[in-house]
């Protein structure tokens, strides 16, 4: 098998180009999927059946349904709604921070709800209001645990963001797939990209074992 | 001090309590005993909402608890609780603790919170603790950590649910001490228990349970030496 770095040194502009993106786009999941996530496991933990309801429906949808089929519903069908030329990348990223969102909010209501019932009563038997046990006493326990599910889900996202290649959005696989299509040729511009996600996961797994590490002492 | 009338509580088609009347006076210690699943647990919970109940009153120190009115977070900061399991907080140390309460609800200045706590540790003897974390303390000195933490917000009363029962037998009497300390400073307690020797000595008044409600009440004494009804005896005859 002869192996021609000639063209992979030719697309590697493109390819640092579209790792940025790849970045650019993990980051926005990574955030807004965190901001929501929380919102929407908040919601999911209501005691009111019909308040829950809409995040219940929520979370089965964006995880019941293929984040290929998303994208392709909100770039070619909700983006339309309002601009006439959708930006893949703003869809990619919205479809990256929805899909998200309910997995976030699945490990937020899970680390809350490990905690033991009896840390709330005492935080409540002391006057404390829900918000300040929550804040003072749940939350500083239950992060301690969600951080290796996040983790876990924030290398998914990772992953997961090649899939925007399918709309033309100009992240790290969109860029393999261009090169796979000007030379004919699989194992350059795939083995490339796979590298290069391995080098991005890796070191994202790395960063969060040295914070699970610093919140253990 | 706390007045409790008719109070009726069910899960579901389960009657856990079938009208409780009683009164506790300041100062009195009350202790209450019975099997499990006589409601004991659930009647002290209901004396600072952790449980809510469906039927009947409860009067605490001048505060209808049912009363939409009343604010519940500031009853209980007269209300100390002990629980069985401590629930102690893992993440904090011994005196974060004790002093977590006094400045998030009290609003006092962190060296008013920390003074009334190393004072509060030494009452317990356990001023050496301050800095530890919950997990390397034994059971009894955990108890005795949560008993600490729940006097630092200055309570008019204090329950104590089954604070014992999570104990190696012989971390018991260490606990029993401060409580005993307790009552004979005049804290107004409501102890649910399995320790009689604990109730007939500190005890003001028994509360035998069984069945959601009261069966008998008196001075140790009447309860413990003369029963009148049969569930009491038949109840004190397997635990004494």
């Amino acid at each position: 098998m002869d192996f021609r770095f000639d063209i992979v040194v030719e697309y590697a502009p493109f390819f640092l180009k579209g790792v940025l993106w790849t970045i650019g786009l993990s980051l926005v999941g990574i955030v807004f999927g965190t901001v929501l996530g929380l919102v929407i496991g908040l919601g999911k933990m209501v005691q009111n059946r019909f308040i829950r309801l809409p995040f219940d429906w929520y979370v089965h949808f964006f995880r019941g349904t293929p984040l290929f089929v998303q994208i392709l519903l909100i770039h070619f069908g909700v983006m339309p709604m309002f601009t006439a030329q959708p930006n893949p990348l703003v869809s990619g990223a919205i479809s990256l921070s929805l899909n998200a969102a309910a997995y976030i909010a699945e490990i937020f209501r899970a680390g809350i709800q490990s905690i033991d019932r009896g840390q709330m009563e005492a935080a409540r038997s002391l006057g404390m209001t829900h918000v300040q046990a929550m804040r003072y006493i749940i939350l500083p326990q239950a992060i301690k645990r969600m951080i290796p599910p996040l983790g876990n889900e924030f290398i998914v996202l990772i992953k997961d963001s090649s899939l925007a290649a399918i709309i033309a959005a100009p992240e790290l696989m969109y860029w393999g797939r261009a090169m796979q299509g000007q030379y004919y040729r699989v194992w350059e511009p795939y083995l490339t990209v796979a590298l290069i996600y391995l080098i991005l996961t890796l070191s994202l797994s790395k960063l969060l074992h040295r914070l699970e590490r610093r919140y253990d002492a | 001090m706390i007045q409790v009338t008719n109070l009726k509580k069910s899960y579901g088609s389960l009657h856990v309590l079938k009208g409780i009347d009683v009164h506790i006076r300041e100062k009195e210690v009350v202790v209450v005993i019975g099997p499990s699943g006589s409601g004991k647990s659930t009647f002290l919970r209901c004396l600072n909402m952790l449980e809510d109940f469906d039927e009947g009153d409860i009067i605490i120190d001048g505060f209808r608890l049912k009363d939409p009115k009343t604010d519940l977070n500031k009853v209980r900061e007269e209300v100390g609780m002990v629980f069985q399991r401590f629930n102690l907080f893992p993440h904090m140390t011994v005196l974060d603790n004790i002093t977590l309460a006094p400045m998030k609800v009290r609003k006092w200045p962190k060296e008013k919170a920390a003074e009334k706590a190393l004072q509060l540790l030494a009452k317990v003897g356990l001023q050496d603790k301050a800095n530890v974390y919950p997990d390397s303390l034994s059971g009894g000195q955990a108890q005795r950590v949560a008993i600490a933490r729940a006097l630092a917000m200055e309570p008019k009363v204090m329950l104590f649910d089954e604070p014992t029962s999570a104990l190696d037998p012989e971390m018991v009497g260490e606990v029993l001490a401060v409580m005993k300390q307790l009552a004979k400073e005049g804290m107004t307690m409501v102890v649910v228990t399995h320790e009689m020797g604990f109730a007939r000595e500190v005890g003001d008044r028994v509360l035998f349970m069984d069945g959601g409600v009261i069966v008998e009440e008196g001075t140790p004494q009447q309860i413990f030496d003369a029963p009148q009804h049969e569930r009491t005896k038949s109840f004190l005859s397997k635990v004494l």
